[in-house]
């Protein structure tokens, strides 16, 4: 780690101000951020702790009946959230399948959203970023490639982002607050995320200085609540990043799909909210067929890259169960192994 | 689940014995207490902090560090490089026999293998000499690397595993291949493997003139001040290693490795006292793996299926410097029983670390292949696998006619097969689900793993208090040392356990062997056994040979001890404390020693192995492929087991890597650079709590004299052997996809 | 530069005083207090051999600043136990072997006191299980510790109604 100048400011002016500084970085739970600095992948000047700054630690239900999450809530305090748990299961269920119990008890929501990927090349200092040193090259390409996109990628870069939680938060619309030396503006989730294209290390469209201040979930998600979940598919049966993982959530009204969400994790650069299937869905009979054609929308535009296009099979099947898992209901309580396959029928029938 | 001991283990040798006994870990209250000092909990004072630099690519010459930024760095006391390292009175590279490798120890400029040691950084505190570390910026001329099982120019070594032959032949392959019935030929490819013990090598070194005082976790004392005495020209005498805990050692931590004595020649290029302990990537490279196998397997049977011949040929990797040949044929040598065997193996040098033993050398992936390859030979003979491998039951060692010593696989079969519900089995493939659509696959696999011994040695003391001490270099990696051989000494002197102290893990003790080949206990058992043995006998002719002593000329009658008392053998009302027999023989105590090693007429006469039989249970999604094994049952006969509570945790031990083998831990390497990708904890897949979450073990007692005289065969690797097998083997019976490359992945099952 | 930080570690407030800002609370348990019952296993948050409890939540040590702990209320292995009499937990692990060498266990235990605290697993063995997955054991002692943390959960046979899940 490089040495670095401390603070900790008591009030959001006071963290602005110093975030402003040539090299700040914010620090919340510092799991992923330290972890970087540990490998030199990251070298803040200055860290700027906003582990004091109140106000940021809520979760309150608007007028408008929106839910705000404010930025430095723990994962696990969100997750266990009853209420919100209640409103919002595919998050809770999402959040518990992500990382580790000690992770989510310091890890927060402002964190997770802007995490780093897990791209070995990313992580290998000896091989060829260009995120890491823009112009430098994509070692990935020709390498290992089974935790790189299908989807969304450019030749400068194909890695993936890894969160759990972002994935249905973007299937939910949410919104993200942002604060910063210009003022406040907020965005959906949706666009936070930037593709690679030319610029892969321009991994988001927050300006410098900026922080999150929470997280938005409209009044219409908590619609969803009766039949929404996440399923993730991996390599273990716990504490691992999704190979390819997938948010679904339906409305049906009188046998027909009135309203659905779908997002994939695990595929692209952010999380992948899949419009084209929830067209093919909207006003449809919710059958496994259905869900396997709105599935095949949804990777309509997947190319492999290297070896790795079994993902895109994956993918296919991932969010055709997760649609079917969804529409089944979801659950009194999360499954004892969150969001695995093994925690939910399989239902190959047709009827649902 | 409670203490009574597992199936079949309550046969006593005495009444009242320590052995069979399901004590808890002596030393547990410390463990769970965080009392227990490991090499890193060690902080003497003037300690300073050294942090190894080590090569971002695997072949080539490092050309040069930046030397003078890490100097400059504040904290930093000092770098040391090829320049200035003190002098070694040995060639690192000097290899004076098989059980000896090659050491990276700053000797040049050449880059062997990614991760190799280029340098150490030594500062007054841990976050300076990592900051100085990262100063170095070592610059390379790099060389194409070699990677992967493919290259051309393979050769046959010399030698294989810890000395065996490359090539052995009993009966005729060829014409038993050619006079089968059913021919199976298949090629099966395991993954490189990393020890990972959780504990990372370290040291804490001090030098004091020419005397070495040294912590590191060690499963070879003696053979370690062998090393270091000749490394650095000093007398073994000089050289005091502790080891009193490793977290975890699995074959890495047999020998010394570079980086530990790099911790030495840190200490002495600074005079002051030095801490190393590496990083987690660090243990990917210097300390030892498992090499990639891929192994060509051919069975034949004939109609009824028996069979009539069974080869393994096997491919393997070794370092571009040095030379350890993963033993996967040898496994076919040992199990079924077949007219013709013949073991191959070849190998390629690549720009790696050299492998070197890895829990179940040779028998871990060898027992995978072949278990696999006797369930697809029973499938194409229609026969269920279980009564497939009953039939091709060998009575006696398949390679050299030789009878076994004991061999209760029988029972294992069957009392496992119970246990599992075998009987239920139907023999399709993609035949089972369970309630919530999962496919369900049931395998089994046989288990086997030779039961040898090293040479040992120990000392007993009596003292006028009426207790013992015992001396013995003896290692606990957790396996359980320091219990189960507290209750031999207990045995073999006839007191009770807390009246005996028992010393071990320290170099200056009797060396008692090395911490592995499952054969500590026996080992190191059956030299504390004969040291108690023999002071008892001391103490008893003491008693002989004195008037006042009610056993006096009870020489020819003998005497046995008993809670610190020796009765007439032949008249119980006849005895004598042992505090009062010394007492009278003015004696403050009593020493003896003892030593063992295996019985040369024995092991000539008989095969000596521990077997078991693993059934396992998998369910897999039938469109996402994701894997779990859902339930193992393994019933293994090892002899007398000394204590069932720590052999039921080593078995468990054994299941789990049999899960890792076959479902997740692989390192990958880009064959581009060399180096490998996953060298951390999150990518390099070891199981989880929850990837186990229904392991069941029972043990079958046997009575085998041959072994040993107390009987004890090892447990440590067997539990591996089988299970790998036996979860590959479900695996196809839940899909229908024979799994030939492990770990087996959900592409492998999609594609499928 | 120093920095001056005030945390109570296993119930005794200490005054520590860093001269480097890069000290992780791990280390300075481990090479600075001399509490070394926690354990660098990877340094990365990857294993949990060095879970301790900070403010009544189970966390990775490696990946905490100890600058950030000004106030904390730090729990570690050491101050588990009292006046030498093993707590539940302990007594526990030991009884059902639920450790081999001894390297993660201090880890384990203090994530198994964190996720009784939680108090979302109760008596379900698969969420003891889940609810450990974030400690790695090499060793395979993960039988023994799922035992031992639901014989805590559950100390008394449960009456015939509440029948588990």
């Amino acid at each position: 780690m490089n040495r670095f100048n401390y603070v900790r400011p008591q009030s959001l002016a006071e963290a602005l101000g110093a975030g402003s500084a040539p090299g700040a970085a914010f620090l919340a739970g510092g799991t992923n951020l330290l972890d970087l600095m540990k490998l030199g992948l990251a070298a803040p000047a200055t860290l700027v702790d906003l582990a004091r700054l109140p106000d940021l630690s809520a979760v309150e239900t608007l007028a408008s009946g929106a839910v705000r999450i404010g930025a430095l809530v723990k994962n696990a305090d969100l997750a266990h959230d009853k209420t919100f748990a209640a409103a919002f299961p595919a998050v809770a269920e999402a959040l518990l399948s992500g990382a580790s119990p000690q992770l989510r008890n310091a890890a927060t929501v402002g964190g997770n959203i802007l995490q780093r990927t897990r791209c070995p090349y990313f992580f290998d200092r000896e091989a060829a970023c260009n995120k890491r040193t823009p112009g430098s090259g994509c070692d990935a390409g020709g390498g290992e490639t089974r935790t790189q996109a299908v989807l969304g990628w450019s030749t400068a870069c194909t890695a993936t982002h890894p969160s759990d939680f972002c994935v249905p938060l973007t299937a939910l619309d949410a919104v993200v607050e942002i604060a910063g030396p210009d003022g406040l503006r907020e965005m959906p989730l949706e666009t936070l995320h930037r593709l690679p294209g030319d610029t892969p290390h321009v991994e988001t469209a927050l300006s410098e200085g900026e922080i999150i201040l929470a997280v938005r979930l409209p009044a219409e998600a908590g619609q969803f609540a009766p039949r929404s979940r996440y399923l993730k598919v991996r390599d273990r049966t716990s504490y691992a990043f999704a190979l390819v993982s997938a948010a679904a959530a339906l409305v049906i009204k009188d046998g027909k799909i009135a309203d659905v969400r779908l997002c994939l994790g695990g595929v692209a650069a952010k999380p992948w909210r899949a419009r084209e299937a929830e067209a093919v869905l909207v006003g449809a009979r919710p059958d496994a067929e259905r869900f396997r054609a709105a599935a095949e929308a949804a990777l309509s535009d997947a190319r492999p890259v290297g070896g790795n296009g079994f993902k895109i099979e994956l993918a296919k099947r991932v969010a055709s169960r997760a649609l079917l898992m969804a529409a089944t209901g979801t659950p009194d309580r999360v499954p004892a192994l969150p969001a695995s396959p093994f925690s939910s029928r399989v239902h190959d029938g047709a009827r649902v | 689940m409670s203490d009574r001991p597992p199936l079949g283990t309550d046969v006593r040798r005495r009444h009242g014995s320590n052995i069979g006994q399901a004590l808890t870990r002596l030393e547990g209250a410390l463990k769970v207490t965080g009392r227990a000092r490991f090499t890193a909990d060690n902080t003497p004072p003037g300690l300073l902090y050294a942090v190894l630099a080590v090569s971002g690519i695997a072949r080539g010459r490092l050309l040069a560090l930046d030397v003078k930024a890490a100097r400059s760095c504040p904290g930093v006391v000092e770098v040391m490089t090829c320049a200035n390292r003190p002098p070694l009175a040995q060639d690192p590279d000097a290899k004076l026999d098989g059980f000896m490798f090659r050491l990276d120890l700053l000797q040049n400029d050449h880059i062997r293998y990614a991760n190799q040691p280029i340098g150490v950084v030594i500062a007054e505190s841990l976050e300076a000499a990592v900051e100085g570390a990262a100063l170095l910026n070592p610059t390379y001329d790099s060389l194409p690397t070699r990677a992967g099982l493919d290259g051309e120019d393979s050769f046959i070594p010399p030698a294989v595993g810890a000395g065996s032959p490359a090539q052995v032949e009993v009966g005729d392959v060829a014409d038993g291949l050619a006079a089968a019935a059913v021919r199976v030929e298949q090629v099966y490819e395991t993954a490189a493997q990393y020890h990972n013990p959780l504990e990372p090598h370290s040291i804490v070194a001090a030098w004091d003139g020419d005397t070495l005082s040294i912590d590191t976790p060690s499963q070879a004392l003696a053979m370690a001040q062998d090393r270091i005495a000749d490394l650095f020209g000093i007398p073994k005498e000089n050289i005091l290693i502790r080891s009193p805990f490793l977290g975890g050692g699995f074959g890495s931590k047999a020998f010394m490795s570079g980086p530990q004595i790099l911790g030495v020649l840190a200490a002495r290029l600074v005079g002051r006292p030095i801490k190393l302990v590496l990083t987690r990537d660090q243990m990917f490279g210097p300390v030892g793996h498992r090499a990639p196998t891929r192994q060509s397997i051919s069975l034949g049977t004939d109609g009824e299926g028996r069979l009539t011949a069974i080869r393994n040929h096997t491919r393997t990797a070794t370092s571009a410097y040095d030379d350890f040949y993963e033993s996967a044929a040898d496994v076919v040598l040992n199990l079924y029983a077949s007219p013709s065997i013949a073991t191959s193996h070849e190998a390629v040098r690549l720009d790696i670390g050299t492998p070197t033993f890895m829990r179940a050398p040779g028998e871990a992936p060898g027992s995978l292949a072949l278990e696999s390859a006797m369930d697809e030979a029973a499938f194409a003979c229609r026969v269920d696998p279980l009564d497939f491998r009953l039939r091709n039951y060998a009575e006696v060692e398949p390679k050299s006619g030789k009878p076994y010593s004991s061999k209760a696989l029988r029972e294992c079969y069957a009392e496992g097969a119970r246990r599992f519900g075998w009987a239920k089995r139907p023999l399709s493939p993609r035949s089972m689900r369970d309630d919530a659509g999962l496919l369900v696959g049931w395998g089994v696999g046989t288990a086997a793993f030779p039961a040898g011994m090293f040479p040992a040695n120990a000392r007993a003391i009596l003292t006028s208090e009426g207790r013992a001490v015992i001396e013995a270099g003896a290692h606990d990696m957790g396996q359980g040392a320091l219990t189960a051989l507290v209750q031999i000494a207990a045995d073999s002197l006839g007191l009770p356990m807390d009246a005996v102290e028992f010393r071990s893990g320290r170099s200056d003790l009797p060396d008692a062997g090395i911490a592995g080949g499952s054969m500590h206990t026996a080992s190191a058992g059956m030299a504390i056994h004969a040291a108690g043995q023999n002071v008892i006998a001391k103490l008893a002719q003491l008693a002989f040979d004195d008037e006042r002593s009610p056993l006096k000329g009870a020489g020819n009658a003998g005497v046995a001890a008993r809670q610190g008392r020796l009765y007439r053998v032949d008249d119980e009302q006849r005895s004598e404390s042992f505090v009062d027999i010394l007492k009278r023989a003015g004696l403050t105590e009593l020493q003896a020693a003892g030593s063992a090693q295996e019985d040369p007429v024995n092991a000539s006469l008989y095969a000596k192995q521990a077997h078991g039989a693993v059934f396992a249970e998998v369910k897999v999604d039938p469109d996402l492929c994701q894997i779990r094994t859902t339930r193992l049952v393994g019933v293994f006969a090892a002899g007398q087991i000394i204590n069932p509570r720590l052999v039921r945790s080593q078995l468990y031990g054994g299941l789990i890597w049999g899960i890792s083998l076959a479902l997740h831990e692989a390192a990958i390497t880009d064959p581009r650079s060399g180096r490998i990708m996953n060298a951390d904890l999150g990518d390099y897949l070891i199981p989880v709590n929850a990837d186990a979450p229904c392991l069941e073990v029972a043990t079958i007692h046997e009575d085998d004299p041959y072994v040993n005289p107390l009987g004890i065969k090892g447990v440590g690797e067997i539990g591996i052997t089988g299970t790998a097998g036996a979860i590959a083997n479900a695996v196809w019976h839940a899909t229908g996809v024979r799994p030939r490359r492990f770990p087996i992945r959900i592409e492998d099952l999609i594609a499928g | 530069m120093e920095f001056a930080i005030d945390v109570t570690v296993n119930g005794e407030p200490r005054r520590v005083v860093l001269d480097d800002p890069r000290v992780t609370l791990l280390d300075l348990l481990r090479e600075r207090l001399h509490l070394t019952g926690a354990k660098k296993g990877c340094d990365r948050g990857q294993c949990g051999a060095c879970t301790v409890i900070v403010n009544g939540r189970r966390i990775n040590a490696c990946l905490a600043l100890a600058l950030s702990q000004d106030g904390a209320d730090i729990l570690t292995i050491e101050g588990v136990a009292s006046n030498d009499a093993l707590s539940p937990v302990q007594a526990a692990f030991l009884a059902h072997d639920a450790l081999q060498c001894g390297f993660c266990t201090p880890g384990q235990i203090m994530s198994a006191i964190g996720l009784l605290k939680e108090g979302q697993a109760g008596c379900d063995p698969e969420r003891v299980r889940e609810g450990m997955s974030g400690n790695l054991c090499r060793c395979g002692a993960y039988a023994g510790i799922t035992e031992a943390v639901l014989s805590v959960s559950a100390p008394v046979a449960p009456p015939a109604e509440d029948a588990r899940p």
